[in-house]
């Protein structure tokens, strides 16, 4: 197949120029679905504080529906095919495998996502993204869903076929890297969670059109789950394999261990996806030994999983800091590091407000009996804008400042303002999943239009400090979006009009990887000589602590609840 | 020799493990090992459990339970849409019934008692939200929960509904009364 390849000349990465084209449309694609989901973000906080509660019952839940579907589905799928396309064919530096399939996957997704949208503001969708039965959406808001489903399995099967052209080509020798391997775990996971999402959906369409009768609102939400929360597994593959890629480019680290790394990848495959059972523990369906045996055997050695990553992705960066020679203390790799890059503030922000906060806060929700006090409240979304936001979306944001000169060929504009933009957005992130959860755990409902219950036939009066959260939370979403806005304008700025860069010199024939093995041969015995990451130690011990005493803080409040048997 | 390159020690699964990422998988095991001990340790010792209990049922039914139980346990009635109150008896069993937009009947229990609370919803899913003890339990349409629940505390409660059932869903606020 003729295509041709072209060497950046600053990162030294090789493009193919279909998979150049191909990345470059999914990314722009995501960007373009995180303006629509930064509007409604601005609208739904501006609803929830209550000082404000700009827009009337309706709307708000129509433009939260929308806010779900655009953000966790649409804006975060589109990236992540940018970013297999980017493990697969550039970092293996092959060619893609059948281009024209992922275009057909990117014009699915395309077509799907406007038509759920469609749905939605047509004001007959309003069910949020879950789309619990037996409340109905539009057909097409479903069939859309299925469509994006569709478009990114055609997008993992490029994936996948790009490893076989790789391995088949010979563009590298021995194992795949770490990066690739990670978004290879994603890709798996993705194929699980497409195919309970067909499960669930195609059927519920199926009731929509009113071919069938009936599908049992429990069976739904147990399947419904195997999608949504499997999707999470996907992104958070995802999101450490940047961290991973972040630490490679920034700081040329290397992987502690690769063999614990791999492993760790492979808990993910095996337990992450049966974690969907935290999502139901106080249902009525299940038995609580199904519930604490999915919690905690499979969920746990998935926690297990992101704990292990949580240590080896910063001690990686130690290592690399402490032998190009930040060896004073146990933190001056740390102060040395180029806080100035925005690339490595995002991805070190991601990291530390995943681990502490999202990592913390899903574990102690995941509990099977403390999941009662929180289940449905705010703590919830305040728990996944942890994950999800801090996590995973500061991650994509952080590479894309890697991706527009290298992929794009456009220097950033402002770089002063990219520079504080991960603080800006990370930070009050972080603050605002914090008085999330400080008002979930007070009781405040998630999904909920007015917290002073206008129109009951009682009163309840949530204690001032449920107030006093809810107007923070209003303070620092919107400073959220503000963080989230920028980051779009410097980044479409950037492509429109920031410096253009030189592509690099074009060629018919992809460049392999050199054999490092022989070298690092020369260079080594063998055994490895392991750097000691002290600092490292520090952070996860501190981790450790606060999850301990958290987890307990919880049952403590549990204890005092009413008994329930 | 960095992670977006193929390992460069070609047998990279014959590189051993650095004491202290032995030490820090173990750690985190353990830890993982302990959280699960709790939740079975407090299905053993705790007081707050979820109950195992479910039927299946249907809207008919629910609703033609929850009726005769109201008939037969009203005291009185409150608010202007005659909103009955009803005390079941101590250590017996109660029906609370969600629908578009409301918790039915109110209830009136004794603190210390411990009641069976057939939970259930007859339209959408909708969310128990016990205000301010902060207690929430998913109710589903076709599923019968049979919670025991052991008030504390005298006092009025609040029930908020918490999962989203339509546009008056902010309306769906019921009461229960522990005397
Ligand atoms: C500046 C940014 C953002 C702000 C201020 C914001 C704010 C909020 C708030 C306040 C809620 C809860 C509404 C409620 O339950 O009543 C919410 C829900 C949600 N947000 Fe965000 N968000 C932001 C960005 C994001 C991003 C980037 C994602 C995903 C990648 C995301 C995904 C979600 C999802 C999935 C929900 C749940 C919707 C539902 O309950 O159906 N948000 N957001
Ligand atoms: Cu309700
Ligand atoms: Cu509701």
């Amino acid at each position: 197949m003729a295509t041709t390849y072209r060497t950046c000349p600053r990162t030294g990465l090789q493009f193919d120029l279909d998979a150049d084209k191909l990345m470059r449309w999914n990314a722009v694609a995501g960007v373009l679905w995180l303006l629509v989901g930064g509007i409604t973000a601005l609208l739904v906080i501006l609803t929830r504080w209550p000082a404000i509660k700009l827009l009337p019952a309706d709307q708000f839940y129509l433009i939260l529906t929308a806010h779900g579907i655009d953000m966790l589905i649409l804006w975060i799928l589109f990236f992540e095919m940018a970013v297999l396309y980017f493990a697969s064919s550039t970092l293996l530096r092959c060619r893609i495998a059948t281009p024209k399939v992922a275009w057909l996957g990117f014009w699915l997704m395309v077509v799907g996502g406007i038509m759920t949208n469609v749905a939605i503001f047509q004001g007959s969708s309003s069910v949020m993204f879950t789309s619990y039965v037996p409340m109905q959406a539009a057909p097409h808001f479903y069939l859309g869903i299925i469509l994006v489903a569709v478009g990114a399995l055609l997008g993992t099967g490029v994936f996948f076929g790009t490893l076989v052209v790789a391995k088949k080509d010979k563009t590298y020798t021995g194992s795949l890297p770490l990066v690739t391997f990670g978004a290879m775990t994603a890709a798996i996971i993705a194929v699980f969670t497409i195919a309970s999402g067909a499960a669930i959906l195609i059927p519920t369409f199926a009731w929509s059109m009113g071919w069938i009768k009936e599908i049992d609102a429990q069976l739904y939400r147990m399947v419904w789950w195997a999608l949504g929360h499997s999707s999470q597994q996907v992104n958070v593959a995802a999101h450490v394999s940047i961290w991973y890629l972040v630490a490679a480019v920034a700081f040329g680290a290397k992987p502690l261990s690769e063999k614990v790394s791999r492993f760790a990848f492979l808990l993910y495959i095996l337990f992450l996806q049966l974690a969907s059972a935290h999502h139901l523990l106080s249902d009525p369906g299940m038995s609580a030994e199904w519930k604490v045996l999915n919690t905690s055997y499979f969920m746990y050695f998935a926690v297990l999983a992101s704990m292990i990553h949580g240590f080896t992705v910063p001690g990686a960066i130690e290592a690399a800091q402490r032998k190009k020679g930040f060896n004073n203390g146990l933190f001056e790799w740390l102060r040395k590091a180029p806080w100035g890059n925005p690339v490595f503030s995002g991805m070190f922000i991601s990291l530390v407000g995943f681990g502490f906060i999202g990592g913390i806060s899903g574990v102690v929700l995941g509990t099977e009996q403390i999941n009662m006090l929180m289940h449905n409240t705010f703590y919830v979304p305040g728990h996944f804008h942890a994950t999800v936001v801090v996590g995973t979306t500061l991650a994509f944001m952080s590479i894309t400042y890697l991706l527009v000169p290298t992929l794009f060929k456009r220097e950033m504009i402002f770089p002063k303002l990219c520079q504080i933009q991960p603080y800006l957005y990370g930070l009050s992130m972080i603050v605002l999943s914090l008085v999330m959860m400080g008002a979930g755990t007070l009781g405040v409902s998630r999904r909920h239009w007015d917290m002073a219950f206008s129109g009951a036939p009682f009163q309840y009066e949530w204690p001032g400090a449920a107030y006093l959260m809810m107007g923070l939370t209003g303070i620092f979403g919107v400073i959220a979006v503000v963080g989230g806005a920028l980051w779009i304008l410097l980044v479409v700025g950037s492509l429109l009009f920031g410096k253009k860069l030189d592509g690099g010199a074009t060629h018919d024939k992809p460049v392999p990887i050199p054999d490092q093995s022989a070298a690092a041969a020369a260079s080594h015995t063998g055994s490895e000589e392991h750097v000691k990451v002290p600092g490292t130690v520090v952070l996860a011990i501190t981790l450790l602590t606060c999850f301990v005493l958290y987890y307990f803080v919880n049952w403590k409040y549990l204890s005092e609840v009413w008994g329930l048997s | 020799m960095s992670a977006i390159l193929p390992p460069s020690e070609r047998l990279w699964w014959k590189t051993p493990i650095s004491s202290q990422e032995w030490a820090w998988i173990g750690i985190a095991f353990v830890w993982a090992m302990i959280m699960f001990v709790m939740m079975v340790y407090w299905h053993i010792n705790g007081k707050q459990n979820l109950s195992n209990e479910v039927y299946k049922t249907t809207t008919e039914m629910f609703t033609a339970k929850t009726e005769a139980f109201v008939k037969e346990n009203t005291i009185r009635t409150e608010t202007e849409q005659n909103i009955p109150v009803v005390k079941p008896n101590a250590n017996g069993e109660a029906f609370l019934l969600a629908r578009l937009w409301a918790w039915y009947p109110i209830l009136e229990l004794e603190a210390g008692k411990t009641y069976k609370i057939h939970l259930s919803a007859v339209d959408y899913n909708h969310g128990f939200s016990l205000q301010p003890t902060n207690i929430n339990i998913q109710v589903i349409p076709g599923y019968e929960h049979v919670v025991k629940m052991t008030p504390t505390k005298a006092g009025t409660y609040a029930i908020v509904c918490n999962e989203y059932c339509g546009i008056g869903h902010h309306t769906m606020l019921g009461r229960i009364y522990v005397k």
